[in-house]
């Protein structure tokens, strides 16, 4: 099916290779142990593999989702990816020969112009993994650039990315401090007394993992620089078409889960990790950077850049490890984000930040009350009057998704549940989301 | 070459997007909001964004355009052989991307109880279970990202699984002709690559193996076949010194297209292994990722993988948190989830008797190369090769031309380039790698090429080291692009 050559073709290579048949090339490899009895099923058609894969898909066929937590349904516009999946973008390697290879150089350099217009940072790399491995290697940036081992995390950062952190730091010598947030945000109190002269960086998401935005963030910031650490800030992109983004409050470092921006939930990826930073930390960057240069002709053109940092000329002494990223994912965000457009962020923001508080009203009238006293963005905790769980599963059997239950990650907050509206919801589907979770509650 | 007209602007081939745009222009209409605004609805003045994102303002059809167009000045497997070598640049199927991108695939939620995500967690269960039996492993991991995450995953099972047995064994051995990931992966998991030296054929030189394997060694890594495309005769001998030394053996996977089907890691003596599924299992390179790099490891390695784990229990398929020995999370959710379907779309189309094809011809191609290429290249091996062919450019071209110019001559005539310059140990390296999926005619008019560029670089040598000549851009200034760094658009 994907091989062309034909029998009589196959007999003509072996000949010009000279040898008789086939195993000759095979010198070195056991003999006794070639070719397996794998126990494996034979080959399906295309046709016999779509009714099989639709088949599976269709067990998963879901109604409602309210669910959030770092993963976020939003709209994808149908030229996202019928562009992306081009296969002149989907089926070319990473750039290394860039005379062939412009379209990409140039889309990751836009991408690279987008995110840090996004975050009003200097500079973005080409993407991370997602936007947990980029959190970890901010935390291995700043602990190197500071000379420092605690990284101090509030318990409001997604508790998915703290794990991924604390995997990547197992053995660079850092250490994480957990803050406690019984508020739902960071006080400026419990930075302050974890602050020390070993702290590398303070990494605060928001809007955090309860949906709050940190509403002390500029000070925070401020008080970790006259610490001499680095602020790390998470955030979620969407949102930042309102709230202050991280260079409005001096972050050194911007990472953020991209997913948001034209990727599908897809069950968890491959989303597009975004990672930017002040020029002073350019060469200590991780991942592939995009820069403009000219050619021979004078011609404007884009080419991989600041290579002394990576894996394949450094080897063991470089930023990081990481070589294939996520560059048809970016490419996809870029496309988004064009299509957006300046105004588009903004209305989007609005849309997101709209609903989600009209959907918060209408679950308190239903008894479901706000947990936290914070402003928020397009999520929310709210305390249920039974089981979040058992609510949970009530829901699931009508294919809805309710949320976030917060008991497997916080056993103090058992009776709390995690409710996410976007733009995609209506009134009239909020309208029915409140009715169903009442009812759940009977 | 697919090559876009090129626009009115001079010295520019494509204008950015950002100068395209026009201020109060839109791609994307959204919904107008159908829910009543109220005061609660107010973000505080200090939170608030001061200053909007100067994201670009175009209508559709000018996305539309701007992209189409960028795309077109991309080489890709779909348009060009793409021959380079350690990258497996094979045909990616289209139904593949079909399946991946399903509706009731892209709406599932990584957080999705199990009972509402019983399909994606089949194939998961299924995919790890074709990935055991082709590699003859006991579990696979399916969550790294791509090939570095997973050989950072393995690294930091190996040194998990070796301190649960009160042992402390900083150093690995890697050979001189490695992957940079293999050292850069060691030093990130906190341990100290040892570089083991190859001998005169290119093999790993055994005294220097034996040398080195001190009880301070954790994990041997070798890549299998070696990064010059040949097997290792003596890999069971090396196996079983490894393990006679306390030590795990490591494959690198990136070469698995040469012995899929046809030789099983597990059955040589590898402990753990990385496979490169966007390389031997056909999902797209994306113009670099979204890969996918799962992980093998034999039984006694299987408590340390990450979290979580796929598991079926009475004809229900779970996700298991609670596992003691984990070395932890390597992604914020279960992987690279639309790659992995990809990839096991694959092997079903494929099935038991379609992956042994994808190795034999592979290996067939790489020789008929070999052998087509041989009367040009005085350094070129004399013993057959896998899955690709790995030629010194010394002694083969005209006065003062070098590889380099070669590869770039390449793109004149429509092929991309190969691999070049590495592995580090072969001077002028050109590394071939032409895949099962290319037919004999497209592989003689690139044997075809090289010979005419060789003559080339004889007769007209300035052509050959001035090219390429006809691609959207010529040779790059990389210098400036290092010294004067210019790494974002100046917006405004």
């Amino acid at each position: 099916m994907f091989v062309p050559h034909t029998e009589e073709q196959k007999k003509e290579m072996l000949r010009t290779i000279g040898v008789s048949k086939f195993d000759d090339l095979l010198a070195g490899l056991p003999p006794s142990l070639l070719r397996p009895n794998l126990g494996l099923p034979s080959s399906l058609s295309e046709m016999e593999l779509l009714r099989h894969m639709e088949g599976l898909a269709q067990k998963d066929h879901l109604a409602q989702s309210y669910l959030g937590a770092g993963a976020y349904e939003h709209f994808i516009p149908t030229s996202v990816w019928a562009l992306a999946l081009r296969g002149e973008f989907a089926t070319a390697y990473t750039p290394y020969q860039a005379e062939a290879s412009q379209g990409t150089l140039q889309s990751i350099y836009e991408f690279q112009s987008l995110i840090g217009e996004l975050f009003a940072m200097d500079v973005a790399n080409a993407s991370m993994y997602d936007g947990a491995s980029a959190a970890a290697e901010a935390c291995l940036l700043a602990a190197k650039h500071t000379e420092r081992p605690v990284i101090l995390i509030p318990e409001t950062v997604h508790p998915q990315t703290r794990q991924v952190i604390e995997t990547y730091l197992a053995h660079s010598g850092a250490r994480i401090v957990i803050l406690p947030c019984p508020d739902g945000v960071l006080s400026l109190e419990t930075l302050k007394k974890n602050l020390g002269g070993d702290t590398a960086a303070l990494l605060i998401q928001n809007p955090n993992f309860f949906g709050c935005l940190e509403t002390n963030i500029h000070e925070a910031a401020a008080a970790v620089h006259a610490a001499g650490a680095l602020v790390i800030a998470s955030s979620y992109p969407v949102a930042l078409g309102m709230i202050s983004p991280p260079g409005e409050y001096g972050a050194d470092i911007a990472v953020a889960e991209g997913q948001p921006l034209g990727l599908p939930l897809g069950y968890g990826g491959p989303y597009v990790g975004l990672f930017a930073c002040k020029t002073e930390l350019i060469r200590k960057m991780p991942s592939r950077i995009v820069g403009q240069t000219v050619d021979r002709d004078g011609k404007r053109a884009f080419v991989l850049t600041l290579q002394a940092r990576e894996q394949h000329i450094r080897r063991e002494k470089a930023t990081s490890n990481i070589c294939t990223n996520q560059a048809l994912c970016a490419l996809a965000s870029t496309i988004h984000m064009s299509l957006l457009g300046k105004e588009g962020l903004r209305e989007l923001a609005d849309l997101n930040f709209q609903k989600a508080h009209y959907a918060a009203g209408e679950l308190q009238k239903r008894g479901f009350s706000p947990v936290f006293q914070q402003p928020f963005f397009n999520e929310f905790t709210v305390r249920c009057p039974v089981s979040p769980e058992k609510i949970a599963d009530r829901l699931a059997e009508k294919r809805v998704l309710a949320g976030l239950p917060l008991g497997p990650y916080f056993k103090d907050r058992a009776d709390q549940l995690v409710v996410c509206v976007t733009e995609i919801k209506t009134k009239a589907d909020i309208d029915e989301f409140a009715g169903l979770l009442e009812a759940a509650c009977r | 070459m697919p090559l876009t007209q090129i626009p009115a602007v001079p010295g520019i081939v494509e204008t950015l997007i950002f100068e395209k745009s026009v201020p109060g222009r839109k791609g994307v209409p959204l919904p107008a909001l159908d829910v009543p605004r109220t005061a609660a609805a107010a973000l505080p003045e200090k939170l608030r964004r001061k200053k909007p994102a100067a994201w670009p303002e175009l209508s559709e059809p000018q996305v539309v355009r701007h992209f189409t167009r960028l795309s077109q000045l991309n080489f890709s497997i779909d348009t060009n052989f793409y021959p380079l070598g350690s990258c497996t640049m094979k045909h990616n199927p289209k139904v593949n991307d079909r399946v991946a991108m399903l509706p009731d695939f892209s709406a599932l939620h990584p957080l999705r109880p199990h009972t509402l995500s019983q399909g994606i967690l089949e194939i998961l269960f299924e995919l790890e279970r074709w990935l055991c039996r082709i590699c003859g492993m006991d579990a696979f991991t399916l969550q790294p990202s791509a090939g570095a995450q997973g050989e950072l995953t393995g690294i930091l099972v190996a040194r998990a699984y070796h301190e649960s047995r009160g042992q402390n064994r900083p150093l690995v051995l890697i050979p001189d002709s490695a992957h940079g990931t293999n050292p850069a992966s060691v030093a990130v998991a906190g341990l100290t690559a040892v570089t083991i030296k190859s001998a005169a054929d290119g093999q790993v030189d055994l005294g220097d193996l034996k040398a080195k394997l001190t009880d301070q060694v954790g994990l041997v890594m070798m890549t299998i076949p070696s990064t010059l495309g040949m097997f290792e005769p003596r890999i069971q001998e090396i196996a079983a010194m490894v393990h006679k030394a306390g030590a795990l053996l490591y494959m690198d996977g990136a070469n698995m297209n040469a012995l899929v089907g046809l030789l099983r890691p597990g059955d040589i003596g590898v402990d753990i292994l990385h496979l490169n599924l966007h390389k031997t299992f056909s999902t797209p390179h994306g113009g670099g990722g979204p890969g996918a790099g799962p992980v093998g490891v034999k039984k006694e390695l299987e408590p340390f993988l990450p979290v979580p784990r796929v598991a079926k229990d009475a004809g229900v398929f779970r996700r298991k948190f609670d596992r003691a020995k984990t070395i932890g999370r390597v992604h914020g959710f279960q992987g690279n989830i639309g790659v992995l379907i990809r990839a096991y779309c694959y092997m079903r189309l494929q099935g038991a008797e379609g992956l042994l094809e994808i190795s034999e011809n592979a290996i067939l191609a790489a020789n008929y190369v070999r052998a087509r290429l041989t009367p040009l290249f005085p350094k070129m091996p004399k013993n057959p090769c896998l899955h690709e062919v790995v030629v010194s450019g010394e002694g083969a071209y005209g006065p003062g031309v070098k590889t380099l110019d070669v590869a770039k001559r390449l793109l004149d005539y429509g092929f991309y380039a190969p691999t070049i310059y590495f592995p580090l140990i072969v001077p002028e390296a050109m590394m071939i790698e032409p895949t099962e999926n290319e037919s004999k005619e497209t592989l003689d008019a690139f044997c075809a090429t090289m010979e005419k560029i060789i003559e080339e670089s004889k007769a007209q040598p300035d052509l050959v080291k001035n090219a390429p000549h006809t691609t959207p851009v010529r040779r790059l200034d990389e210098v400036k692009a290092a010294r004067e760094p210019n790494l974002r658009y100046a917006l405004r």
